[in-house]
């Protein structure tokens, strides 16, 4: 995406002064972020620098001191998860989260539960439209497990398949909860090279096949250049730098942050 | 049809669905051939079986560690027998009020204590069951009698016919219980108990699934405790009588144990359990002294070599699913 491009795009997802405390410790301080319809757009900064904290204040799991988030221009401050799943953002844990007595398949299928309707009565009762919306949804599943080469594991534990697939497994759980965004919390760690380099051959895919926009924290330099369009720098809980990857490879700041200061 | 034509998961679910009719029959015919003792002991094995399946929705199924579900059994026997005795309510229409009373208490006390994680809410459980039954010995408004308790409750009755012999309740009990056993398997074939699962395995990833885990924690709760009402009227009207000491701590352990010795969130588990723990102390009767010990050590080995229960569920494949499909009606 071009600069031109991105700033004519709208904004889908707004952090204004966020700012969240645990104690004494300011993990997120005042801390702008715009992420752009179409775009990918990673989060960096060294260890501690409060990254996940974004994470978790965006999909709702902590509550700021201060400050708001904005989605597609609606204010979900402090909004419960699952209401926030429900706006469509989706996210993947840093530490893969499946559930991992479930099947591939049924881990899959839970992620479609905010876009389900059929309650007590229907499960006891089996109506017409609760069978109809479990065909669907297992159809759905099934085809999202496809995609992401999980097909022939549909009836396997979870944590029964190995670590690149759960990390794919969690993704197609993400995106079978029909998000606008999607939040991938360092997608590539533990990942060897062909596996990183398989995962950042799909996410340019659905990027471009689902009209979905991307936020990610990542480590790894070579994804970060690779597949951004957007890069945030973050050291300490704030920003110190944002621009394109080639603009923030070079720049002195962020550079100071990775490597230390040489004074 | 020749039986090479059958494809695999279909064969194995016609053995499922023959050996289910082969429950059902043994269950028919079990009280023409057995003595009353005998037909007694398994309508204790029903109750048992009724109440291992209600601590297996908030135990098993959603991992709430609930030591205190003899509170909405009793609430369930109490709510029968002062209405019956004082109101003269028949006792089958108390069926349903009961479970409604011990869904709304579960309702009103586990609201602020849902939150809780693991071993909190364990404890706080066991408050609650322990306040419920100190609250009954003191006899609160002159409704429960005290450690008396209530006795007097009638019979049941369909139309002229009356239920009052053993075979009649054990006829009553494990029609009940055919009930709830269809129930739960549809419940957990379900996007309730898919929720249910998740929050059991993950509550943080459940919650970023979608999942509202505290309304699907508390409809777990409300569920259990009306599952328990419904073994409490049960049990009121098969003994005519209740008092506070059917609803000990000792009750509650009871129901854990019988899910944990079946396997959490395993229909056919929840019924080895409560075989285990309703049959087991009526064959070891002669040696009565002894048996508790022989039951500790059982459960001691039993976490060592079969941590997941007798019966864990077994997902994926060919499953129960299928089964209670074609027990449905049928679909494209």
């Amino acid at each position: 995406m071009t600069a031109a491009a991105r700033k004519d795009a709208e904004i889908v997802l707004e952090t204004v002064r966020l700012t969240k405390a645990f104690g004494g410790l300011t993990a997120v301080d005042a801390l702008d972020l715009r992420v752009h319809r179409g775009e990918i757009s990673s989060l960096i900064g060294p260890n501690g620098a409060g990254k996940t904290t974004v994470f978790n204040v965006v999909t709702g799991i902590y509550r700021p001191e201060r400050g708001s988030v904005f989605f597609q221009g609606e204010n979900i401050t402090g909004r419960k998860p699952h209401r926030i799943v429900e706006r469509g953002i989706a996210r993947t844990f840093q530490n893969i989260r499946l559930f991992p007595n479930l099947t591939c398949l049924e881990n899959v299928m839970a992620g479609r539960h905010a876009r389900m309707r059929s309650g007590l009565a229907g499960a006891l009762f089996h109506p017409r439209t609760q069978v109809v919306e479990e065909r669907e949804t297992r159809r759905a599943a099934e085809e999202r497990l496809a995609q992401v080469g999980l097909g022939e594991s549909r009836n396997e534990l979870a944590r029964n398949i190995a670590y690149g697939r759960q990390r794919m497994l969690e993704i197609a759980r993400a995106l079978a909860t029909s998000p606008r965004l999607i939040v991938l919390d360092e997608p590539s760690s533990g990942l060897n090279p062909r596996e990183t380099e398989d995962l950042m051959v799909f996410i340019r895919k659905i990027i471009r096949d689902e009209r979905l926009t991307i936020l990610l924290i990542e480590h790894d330099m070579n994804v970060v250049m690779g597949i951004s369009d957007w890069v945030t720098v973050t050291d300490g809980g704030r920003k110190i730098a944002e621009g394109h990857p080639r603009q923030i490879y070079h720049d002195p700041r962020v550079i100071e942050a990775y490597l230390g200061g040489g004074t | 049809m020749p039986g090479h034509c059958v494809p695999p998961h279909l064969a194995a679910s016609r053995q499922k669905a023959a050996g289910l009719l082969l429950v059902f029959a043994a269950l028919v015919v079990f009280p023409f051939f057995a003595g009353d003792y005998l037909v007694d002991v398994a309508f204790f094995f029903g109750i048992y079986v009724l109440l291992g399946l209600s601590l297996n929705i908030v135990l098993g199924e959603v991992g709430l560690y609930d030591l205190g579900h003899a509170g909405f059994y009793a609430i369930g026997a109490y709510t029968t027998a002062v209405l019956n005795t004082r109101f003269g309510i028949p006792v089958l229409v108390l069926l349903p009020v009961s479970a409604l009373a011990a869904g709304l208490f579960a309702f009103l006390v586990t609201s602020p204590i849902i939150h809780l994680r693991g071993d909190y809410l364990c404890i706080v459980t066991i408050g609650m069951g322990e306040i419920v039954r100190l609250a009954l010995i003191n006899n609160p408004l002159g409704l429960t009698g005290g450690p008396n308790g209530v006795y007097g409750i009638d019979s049941p009755t369909l139309g002229f016919l009356r239920l009052d012999s053993s075979a009649g309740s054990y006829a009553l009990i494990w029609v009940v219980v055919g009930l709830a056993v269809f129930a739960l398997f549809r419940l957990q074939r379900s996007r309730i108990g898919r929720a249910w699962n998740c929050i059991r395995e993950d509550e943080i990833a459940a919650q970023a699934t979608g999942i509202n885990v505290r309304a699907y924690k508390l409809l777990a709760f409300v569920l259990g405790a009306a599952l328990a009402g419904v073994a409490g009227n049960l049990y009121a009207v098969k003994l005519m009588v209740v008092s506070p000491e059917s609803f000990t701590f000792w009750e509650s352990c009871l129901m854990f144990s019988i899910v944990l010795i079946g396997g959490m969130g395993s229909v056919p588990g929840v019924i080895i359990g409560a075989a285990a723990i309703s049959l087991f102390p009526e064959i070891f009767r002669s040696f009565a002294s002894y048996r508790l010990v022989v039951f500790g050590v059982v459960m001691i080995l039993m976490m060592m070599f079969r941590p997941g229960g007798v019966w864990p569920r077994r997902r994926g494949g060919t499953e129960s699913r299928d089964l209670l499909l074609r027990l449905g009606r049928p679909r494209g």
